[in-house]
């Protein structure tokens, strides 16, 4: 049986055990499945940017950054209310990667792969240096206040995990109508062929700009989130590793979001049930990945083909198909 | 009406003149073909007015607006559509979403109407899907519509650009050798598609080896030799033209 015919109930089941884990699971469980939607929302919003444009970008956790101190400053300098902040933190993620992606867009695979990486790196040690005197250095920012939602407090790790999994889900719903309309196959025609793409009419620039531009939206909302959860934010949060992590989940995850879903508990997860392997862990994991990319190089679940209605009838039909434009003025 | 107008068109690779300042004419509704041997830059010339590369010098005028310089998918929109002598489908997508990606740039829903699906956004895409079905049906290849294109024989593929070319509505359409890998049943039902396309008010510039092909549909040819245009009129002229006969004296495709 292959992967691809068990989507269904795959979906099914995850959906069903996401429902009712928070009844069964122990706050260290719980904590750690919060941390798998964060990375989930991400890898989801990244996977519009590599997965289906295949812009080789690894500097996402920059745009993450950039909406956990909009929400981190907003709210301790300004007392914004934290989800108030949200679009704030997405819209600045947002305009910081229309910026920084604007004049790089152009370059191919692993040129872009290298300024990306670079992105990171900056932004981690503006932070650290404490930008505009904003945000507090090193030891980041502190006492962010807990979330309400229509007078409702978020505090709690269970209140938390159903916040971040509405998130996921809705993502889920709204990616997929992407993927299912002209943008999606904007983004996948670019993939393929960009000069082709460019040939056949697509801005292939507004294209790729957009596809930065919503992702680094996600990741600054995810950052809103992430802040709000953990209370204190420091730039050690965003560094390097991070990208790679969620870079990693969306190329195991094979480009589809049901892949995208499985991969993040398996890379989030994998690591915590090794624990008791101590330090051997990490090392379990590496060889997990490499066989998993020896198995399945195209890695875990490809996306479907997109469906469409065509009526059927109309290409069977007696006449010929020519004539629909046959001018009969000209005879041969 | 002239519908496309090269003025003194020069295009230079690292010292090497690919054209030469090359000037020349397409009416509305003609059929014209630019011939010449092998490495004439008779592609560069179809890459100059598509937008792919900018001419170092000269003028391009399409329905009296100067497009030379624009990017390919601002020409697109102004409606020259083309196809490419080194086949770029996208060979891992189905059939019928090659032909929409030439209805693209006709289609209007924003990010926003295309992550809620809203009733003009699905509209729309209704529209869109009905009508690359329709430009499938006319190069005859409907049936395939969900195959992937990469599967097709080279002269499905070559078709399957046309109808990705046509998608576009565009009033120009220019076909880069568009016989190449195809068999004698296969050109002559080719034949019979470029007129269909005339026929629907689409001017065509196209680019040939096949000389039967080129003498038995253009209206008028071009031969160009070594990015200068050497020769211009009605096939039956071109073909007596002494320059003409000589630049192509022992080519391989001499076959008149
Ligand atoms: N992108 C390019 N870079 C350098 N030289 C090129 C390029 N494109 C074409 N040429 C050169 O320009 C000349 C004309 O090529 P081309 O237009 O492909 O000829 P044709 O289509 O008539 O066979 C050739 O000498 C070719 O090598
Ligand atoms: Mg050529």
């Amino acid at each position: 049986m292959k992967l691809q015919d068990l989507r269904t109930p795959i979906s099914v089941g995850l959906a069903i055990v996401l429902l009712v884990l928070p009844l069964v699971c122990n706050a260290y469980w719980l904590d750690v499945c919060v941390s798998i939607g964060l990375y989930a929302l991400l890898a989801l919003s990244l996977n519009v940017i590599l997965g289906q444009a295949g812009i080789f970008h690894m500097g996402h956790a920059a745009f993450f950054a950039v909406g956990a101190y909009t929400t981190a400053v907003l709210n301790t300098l300004y007392h914004w209310p934290v989800l108030w902040t949200m679009p704030l933190a997405g819209v600045a993620a947002a305009l910081f990667a229309m910026a920084v992606a604007r004049p790089i867009i152009h370059l191919r695979g692993d040129y872009l792969l290298i300024v990306t990486i670079g992105i990171v790196e900056i932004v981690r040690i503006a932070l650290l240096n404490d930008v505009a005197g904003l945000t507090g250095g090193s030891n980041g920012i502190f006492g962010i206040a807990r979330p309400t939602l229509f007078g409702f407090r978020i505090s709690k790790g269970v209140q938390f995990y159903y916040l971040v999994w509405c998130m996921v889900g809705v993502s889920l719903l709204l990616f997929r109508c992407l993927w299912q309309s002209r943008f999606g196959r904007a983004l996948n025609y670019i993939k393929e062929d960009d000069i082709a793409a460019e040939g056949c009419g697509v801005n292939v620039t507004r294209y790729k700009l957009a596809a930065f531009v919503l992702g680094a939206f996600w990741a600054g909302m995810a950052g809103t989130v992430y802040a709000a959860k953990m209370t204190t934010i420091a730039p050690e949060s965003f560094n390097f590793m991070e990208s790679v992590i969620i870079f990693a989940v969306v190329i195991l995850s094979g480009g589809s979001q049901l892949g995208v879903l499985i991969s993040a508990f398996l890379f989030i997860g994998l690591p915590e049930l090794l624990r008791e392997f101590h330090d051997a862990r990490m090392l379990i994991f590496g060889f997990a990945m490499m066989a998993m990319m020896v198995w399945r190089p195209q890695g875990l679940l490809p996306p479907l083909r997109r469906r469409y209605r065509v009526a059927e009838n109309s290409s069977s039909q007696g006449v010929s198909p020519k004539d629909v434009w046959n001018d009969s003025a000209v005879s041969e | 009406m002239t519908l496309l107008c090269l003025n003194d068109v020069s295009k230079i690779f690292g010292g090497l003149i690919a054209i030469n300042d090359l000037s020349f004419n397409v009416e509305e509704g003609s059929i014209v073909g630019l011939i010449g041997p092998n490495g004439a830059g008779k592609t560069t010339v179809f890459n100059c007015i598509t937008g792919n590369y900018t001419p170092e010098t000269g003028s391009i005028f399409f329905d009296s607006k100067p497009i030379a310089g624009l990017p390919p998918h601002r020409i697109v929109e102004l409606g020259i559509a083309r196809t490419f002598q080194t086949i770029r489908l996208f060979g891992r997508l189905p059939v019928l979403e090659n032909v929409l990606a030439g209805r693209h740039c006709r289609m209007k829903a924003g990010i926003l109407s295309c992550m809620l699906h809203t009733a003009p956004q699905r509209r729309e895409e209704r529209e869109a899907v009905a009508r690359c079905m329709e430009e499938l049906r006319f190069v005859g290849l409907a049936d395939n519509y969900s195959e992937p294109a990469g599967g097709l024989s080279y002269g499905n593929q070559r078709l399957l650009e046309i109808a990705r070319a046509l998608a576009s509505d565009p009033r120009l359409i220019i076909l880069d050798e568009p016989a190449g890998g195809m068999n004698d049943q296969e050109t002559a039902a080719l034949v019979d598609t470029i007129r269909h396309i005339r026929n629907r008010g689409i001017t065509v510039l196209l680019i040939e080896h096949d000389m039967r092909l080129v003498m038995k549909i253009c209206e008028k040819l071009i031969v160009l030799e070594h990015g200068a245009m050497i020769a211009q009129g009605k096939p039956e002229d071109v073909r007596r033209n002494p320059d003409v006969i000589e630049a192509y004296l022992g080519a391989d495709d001499a076959q008149w």
